[in-house]
């Protein structure tokens, strides 16, 4: 499979801070990558610089996607080249319905009007494969939603949007057993098409037990400090970070 | 009532005579009796009229300027004349219109014909046409929508006698002085006994004509159980060249009855508008505002409501939207008489570019209002950090048994909103105009559905520059 991200040497500061210290990573299509690492290690940094969020200055090194340097791109070029982010806390807008956010996104992108009725067919099977109650996409963007609704949410846009490469940032942080199990069964239809690459970061491995993982890293204080395939998931599931930590 | 607004046959003959004679700066400095009197002449005013106008002229002359307000140093006060002389827009040419205006006509899509008589410049096209279709069909009904200057000598003269400028007199302060001495224009309105009108009615068509929209009176009188929709002005801007804008809406709303009075005011940003508004709710009955505040340069506008009847009710929802180079003092105040009487207020203002926002709520309970329940609650948003945006809420309860609350929010853009929508692929411009329509949703919902998406647009037009 050809390359879709060359990440080189990627440092990040937020503020003054460094946090990612020269981070080295290729995925190719159709890849799953998996990032564990204790709390504060700067793996929702990663995914937000990845997808061009001006809080997270890029001090050095690259971001190739698709063979292409993005890094002058920003969040909207981004999201239109494919790449997805979703977000650990997604934020309550007023005034927009979900449906309605959706489809304008949908428009954005492929910069043409999303025919109604196909698209209220499409969103409500989507729906129902997240188990969500139809009645969330006329409500405002998620505003009022649980935790649970908002992280479903995210993961509904995410199949609407159909991206190349998805970053999950900890979507599974926050929620129940039956809910977990819902959301990964979304991210596992993402899964379905070969062509789609994703970034999953997460400190449990709930989520991971129904997917398809290639490969997985371990971050801490903000460099890689070893890659593995899905077996390194089970060994960190049962040694935790400890040995990475120093003393 | 035949008699029809048409301020442009007024004789200009009289001051370019005066002008001739005496120099133009030297003599027409203050106004003065003479000149209303030629004003009443014109218009053909009843006797109380021209006595009217010549009291409030009096107390114009003594009243000092608002000092607790936006600075009013734009007005040419020594020369207060110029504002007053009839036909001045009709001397506009539509070249001499401001790039800027024409350009918002065509963003929101309004036809040349009507973007001329917007501006105050053309001729009435065909508004005349459909408001005089819309006359018909609530005359069916029995009410009276009428032009205020006919209704003076008609069936109804009584009536407006014993209502005209008694709500808000002309000693309310100097401005309310200037147009009971000047006024000109406007609406009245009449709903009778138990009669519930369906479709809104819009002055809009009222002001568009030439002249009309600068001091003019607005008199709704909702009779008992009666039920009605008013909704002022549009949201294209208005543009007059005479930038002082000193109007008057008296509303009566009698027991039982339901008022709703919408505005949408897109003044063009040279305005000084000085809007006064009051109404008075007996038992029973209910008023509600809803308020849009997107034009001029200076906004002095609070909206008064008089809940004067038991279990009268109140609802106020508003926002005011200051961009760069306006300065907008914008609020309310509802005084609790009755027993039992209920208000709940809703206010979102919008700062950005460097736009004042000044939020004055005022709440006063009297001794008399047993069991008053009210809440105010204001939410600000400013756009960017040289923005300015106050809220200054006053509350005078005299009653131990009243319910009371008071909230307000001010707060900024979050980058973090605004990377979220980015990261769906949604330009930042549209954004921030999405963040910034869903904080005045709650506006947008109280309006009917053409005028909410046109100050949805009109937020779009103001957040990003242009419709896209």
């Amino acid at each position: 499979m050809s390359q879709l991200l060359d990440i080189k040497n990627l440092k990040v500061n937020v503020g003054d801070k460094e946090i990612l210290h020269g981070i080295n990573l290729e995925i190719r299509k159709g890849e799953t990558h998996v990032f564990m690492g204790p709390n504060g290690a700067g793996k929702s940094t990663l995914g937000h610089a990845l997808m061009g969020n001006p809080n997270y200055e890029i001090t050095g090194g690259s971001i190739e996607y698709n063979g292409e340097d993005i890094l002058e791109d920003n969040a909207t070029d981004r999201a239109k080249k494919g790449i997805y982010l979703s977000f650990q806390n997604p934020i309550e807008v007023p005034g927009i319905t979900l449906a309605n956010f959706i489809r304008n996104s949908i428009d954005q992108k492929t910069g043409q009007r999303t025919r109604i009725w196909e698209f209220r067919k499409r969103l409500e099977e989507t729906m129902k494969i997240l188990n969500m109650d139809p009645e969330y996409a006329d409500r405002d963007l998620n505003v009022g939603f649980s935790g649970g609704e908002k992280k479903k949410s995210e993961i509904l846009q995410l199949l609407m949007l159909n991206p190349t490469l998805a970053i999950l940032d900890e979507t599974d942080s926050g929620l129940d057993v039956d809910a977990v199990r819902t959301v990964s069964a979304g991210v596992k239809e993402f899964q379905k098409n070969e062509e789609c690459s994703m970034i999953i970061i997460t400190h449990s491995t709930r989520i991971l037990e129904a997917l398809h993982v290639d490969y997985t890293h371990v971050l801490v204080d903000g460099c890689i400090v070893e890659t593995g395939d899905r077996s390194l998931v089970d060994k960190i599931n049962k040694n935790g970070f400890e040995k990475y930590m120093k003393g | 009532m035949k008699e029809k607004t048409r301020v442009e046959d007024v004789d200009r003959n009289m001051y370019d005579f005066r002008y001739d004679e005496e120099g133009y700066y030297k003599v027409d400095k203050g106004l003065t009796p003479a000149i209303i009197e030629q004003i009443s002449k014109e218009k053909n005013d009843p006797e109380w009229m021209l006595q009217l106008r010549l009291e409030s002229l009096k107390i114009y002359n003594e009243m000092p300027i608002p000092d607790w307000g936006p600075p009013l140093d734009g007005l040419d006060m020594d020369n207060i004349v110029t504002y007053v002389k009839p036909n001045t827009p009709m001397t506009a040419k539509w070249s001499e219109v401001p790039d800027e205006i024409k350009e918002t006509f065509e963003k929101l899509g309004i036809p040349q014909a009507e973007r001329e008589s917007l501006a105050g410049v053309g001729a009435q096209y065909d508004s005349e046409i459909v408001y005089h279709n819309i006359r018909e069909e609530v005359a069916a009904m029995g009410v009276i929508y009428t032009d205020l200057e006919s209704a003076l000598w008609g069936e109804y003269a009584d009536m407006i006698r014993k209502h005209f400028m008694k709500l808000i007199p002309a000693t309310d302060h100097k401005f309310m002085a200037l147009h009971g001495a000047v006024w000109s224009g406007g609406s009245f309105v009449y709903v009778p006994p138990g009669v519930k009108v369906e479709i809104p009615l819009q002055s809009y068509f009222r002001l568009n004509a030439p002249g009309a929209g600068q001091f003019e009176h607005t008199l709704i009188i909702v009779d008992e159980g009666a039920d009605l929709h008013f909704i002022e002005g549009c949201s294209a801007p208005k543009y007059n060249i005479a930038n002082l804008h000193a109007g008057c809406v008296e509303l009566y709303v009698a027991k039982n009855a339901r008022l709703r009075y919408s505005t949408i005011e897109n003044w063009s940003k040279n305005m000084y508008n000085l809007n006064t508004k009051r109404a008075l709710v007996e038992e029973g009955a209910r008023m509600e505002w809803v308020s849009g505040s997107f034009g001029s340069h200076t906004g002095y506008l609070y909206p008064m409501t008089i809940l004067k009847g038991d279990y009268s009710k109140c609802e106020f929802t508003g926002i005011t939207f200051a961009g760069k180079g306006q300065n907008l003092d914008t609020g309310l105040k509802i005084v609790h008489t009755g027993k039992n009487t209920t208000s709940a207020v809703n206010t979102k203002s919008i700062s950005k570019d460097g736009g004042l926002n000044t939020m004055r709520s005022s709440v006063l309970v009297n001794a008399s209002a047993e069991n008053a329940k009210s809440t105010v609650d204001c939410a600000s948003l400013m756009l960017d950090d040289f923005s300015c945006s106050d809220t200054i809420p006053v509350m005078d309860i005299r009653t131990q048994s009243a319910d009371i609350g008071h909230e307000a929010k001010i707060g900024r853009i979050s980058d973090e909103a605004i990377f979220y929508l980015m990261s769906r692929g949604i330009p930042e411009e549209d954004a921030r105009a999405m963040i910034v329509s869903g904080f005045a949703d709650n506006v947008s919902k109280e309006l009917p559905l053409e005028y909410a998406i046109e100050m949805n647009n009109l937020i779009r037009l103001e957040m990003v520059g242009s419709i896209g």
